[in-house]
């Protein structure tokens, strides 16, 4: 089985209080803020390798990012993928949403023949969870969000488990199929010291546009429909009141006020 | 019979339906997207993509205030499945061209925006908090990023239709009124190898779709609380305050709280007229979810939290010292309450 996982190196969330608003610019500063593979990408990777466990095959992540991205892909590496693909040029940067959906899944017919493609269900930076349907898109495939359990049938058949609001759906779908999974699929492995080592052995290719045969003009910021009209940090509430006195004159306060108020 | 098959509503609202019951984040769009139409001189179409017509559907988006409902029908259509979902609509949007393309943040919502998103070539804004029309009428949509540590107006001035994907619960339902509007009814072409999928099996609780959003009073905890057994003081707080309970990502993580209890960007969206934070920090990722209270309190050990930047009412002390008493007192209201009704009714 040929799966290939998208791979989104992310600010590491620990620091994002250090993120800072440029006020001339209105661009985000996240200089020196260390990356993380995205949390549900290390679950598809996951996903990905018990799958390749079971039925044999190959795991390939596919990352577009700068190349600073490096140490994140080798932890992919590490955790037992086969082949860690790197989509980096300037070209790239600024992309949206469907700008890098295209440009992934263009690498993606490049990699041809898969069997399955695998992403988390959202990334913590940009949460928009558009990337993983709108590769299904451009590759006209089919697909499944919140994926919760896959499990491999004869002849390239799936039964896959799709959470919905409120409860979750069971579906039988064919490969070649697009899935981004949730939260709930699994619980990825520990990188021993043994697997770093065997990571670093492993191959990183890096490929740029013109590796790729990008015929649309989807590509970059420039390519890019959506723009931001403006970046704001949300207002702080003005009159804040902070109750003094010891936890019994506070409750009494706190009890009095819900009562003039109607909670009882 | 000549029927009228066009189209004029320059706003499009999918409303999204399962096993027939509509979701009502697609009604909460239809009037919110009516106020921002009609100041403009635009009318609103909600779009209902069904396997029948004779479920009753049409005419409850009518008397919602729809000012036109576009019905795409299709035997094969009983049950979701995007790609064939995202062909019907992507031919209906290049047949009548509406300016603006909105649907619920829900799992079904985001596939298909998504996928629209690529065949129209267009931007979509996802999982919106707000939405403007600015005087050129273009969408302005206010997207959270980076956790809600900042919020981004985002739009697409240069694609048709603008689209959007917007949290469940973030606008108020719409009042049921006369009905004006019409239903404009498509048959659409379909075969049954453009469904890519087969449903084996849905399960869904029968819960209230939007209980939470909807809640008056939410009593809510964080990572403070510190373990299952004493989570227990914000479930009973809530219960004499007759409220909803919510939580923090922690708690749902560590098994206090559940997955449809969590407020925040990857939650809900919730605007009560009273929310009671305990021990919660108040990062950004929960407070964008609860920016619509009226009357917040929290309540945290820690005089730094940020949460004590944005509530009402602030008391920085140790949850275990303040909730029991305060259910204690609550409890002695509610009493001496019921005395004064019993004695009036003597």
């Amino acid at each position: 089985m040929q799966i290939i996982v998208c791979l989104k190196p992310v600010p590491d969330p620990k620091h994002w209080h250090r993120l800072g608003l440029d006020p001339q610019t209105k661009t985000l500063i996240r200089e020196g803020i260390p990356n993380i593979i995205n949390p549900l990408d290390r679950k598809a990777l996951e996903a990905a390798l018990r799958l390749r466990e079971k039925e044999g095959g190959e795991v390939v992540t596919l990352s577009m990012a700068p190349s600073s991205a490096m140490p994140v892909l080798r932890e992919g590496l590490a955790m037992g993928a086969d082949l860690s693909i790197l989509l980096s040029d300037l070209a790239f940067a600024g992309s949206d949403a469907l700008a890098t959906s295209y440009i992934m899944a263009t690498a993606i017919k490049k990699m041809a023949p898969y069997d399955l493609i695998l992403c988390g269900n959202q990334t913590l930076d940009g949460s928009t969870s558009l990337v993983s349907a709108q590769i299904a898109e451009f590759l006209d495939l089919p697909n499944l969000m919140h994926v919760s359990a896959i499990e491999a049938q004869k002849s390239r058949v799936f039964h896959v488990r799709s959470q919905i609001e409120h409860g979750y759906m069971l579906v039988e779908i064919k490969a070649p199929l697009v899935l981004s999974v949730a939260k709930e699929i699994n619980e990825p492995r520990y990188i021993t010291l043994m697997n770093i080592l065997e990571g670093e052995k492993k191959e990183i290719r890096v490929w740029s546009s013109k590796d790729l045969s990008l015929s649309e003009p989807w590509v970059g910021l420039k390519g890019s429909p959506s723009q931001m009209a403006d970046l704001f940090i949300p207002e702080a509430k003005k009159k804040v009141e902070i109750l003094q006195g010891d936890p019994s004159e506070m409750t009494k306060t706190l009890a009095d006020r819900l009562h003039r108020m109607g909670y009882c | 019979m000549a029927v009228n098959k066009t189209v004029q509503s320059k706003i499009w609202v999918f409303t999204e339906q399962r096993q027939g019951e509509l979701a009502e984040v697609g009604l909460e769009l239809l009037g919110k997207a009516l106020e921002l139409a009609h100041p403009a001189g635009w009318k609103v179409a909600s779009v209902l993509v069904s396997h029948s017509l004779e479920n009753g559907l049409c005419e409850q988006l009518l008397s919602f205030g729809a000012d036109e409902v576009l019905v795409a029908h299709h035997p094969l259509l009983s049950s979701y499945c995007s790609q064939p979902y995202a062909k019907i609509l992507e031919n209906l949007i290049r047949e009548h061209n509406p300016e603006v393309f909105l649907l619920g943040a829900t799992a079904m919502g985001s596939d298909l925006g998504a996928r629209l998103a690529v065949r129209l070539r267009t931007g979509l804004s996802a999982h919106c908090i707000g939405l403007e029309l600015s005087p050129e009428k273009k969408l302005l949509a206010v997207v959270p990023g980076w956790g809600g540590n900042v919020l981004a107006r985002i739009y697409s001035p240069h694609t048709q239709p603008q689209m959007a994907t917007v949290m469940p619960g973030v606008f108020d339902m719409p009042q049921e009124k006369k009905t004006t509007g019409r239903i404009v009814a498509v048959e659409v072409n379909l075969k049954p190898e453009d469904v890519t999928y087969r449903i084996l099996e849905t399960k869904r609780e029968a819960i209230q779709e939007h209980a939470l959003e909807r809640a008056e009073v939410i009593i809510a905890g964080g990572w403070g609380i510190g373990s299952k057994e004493d989570w227990q003081a914000v479930e009973n707080l809530a219960e004499v305050l007759h409220g909803m309970v919510g939580a923090t990502r922690p708690p749902v993580d560590e098994g206090w709280a559940k997955e449809n209890q969590m407020i925040g960007q990857s939650g809900r969206t919730v605007h009560p007229k009273l929310y009671i934070g305990i021990g919660i920090s108040g990062e950004m990722h929960h407070m964008v979810g609860i920016k619509g209270a009226e009357m917040m309190v929290a309540i945290n050990q820690d005089p730094q939290a940020p949460i004590f930047a944005q509530c009402d009412l602030g008391l920085v002390a140790d949850f275990k010292e303040i909730v029991p008493q305060l259910i204690g007192s609550i409890q002695n209201y509610h009493k001496t309450k019921q005395k004064d009704d019993s004695d009036l009714s003597h």
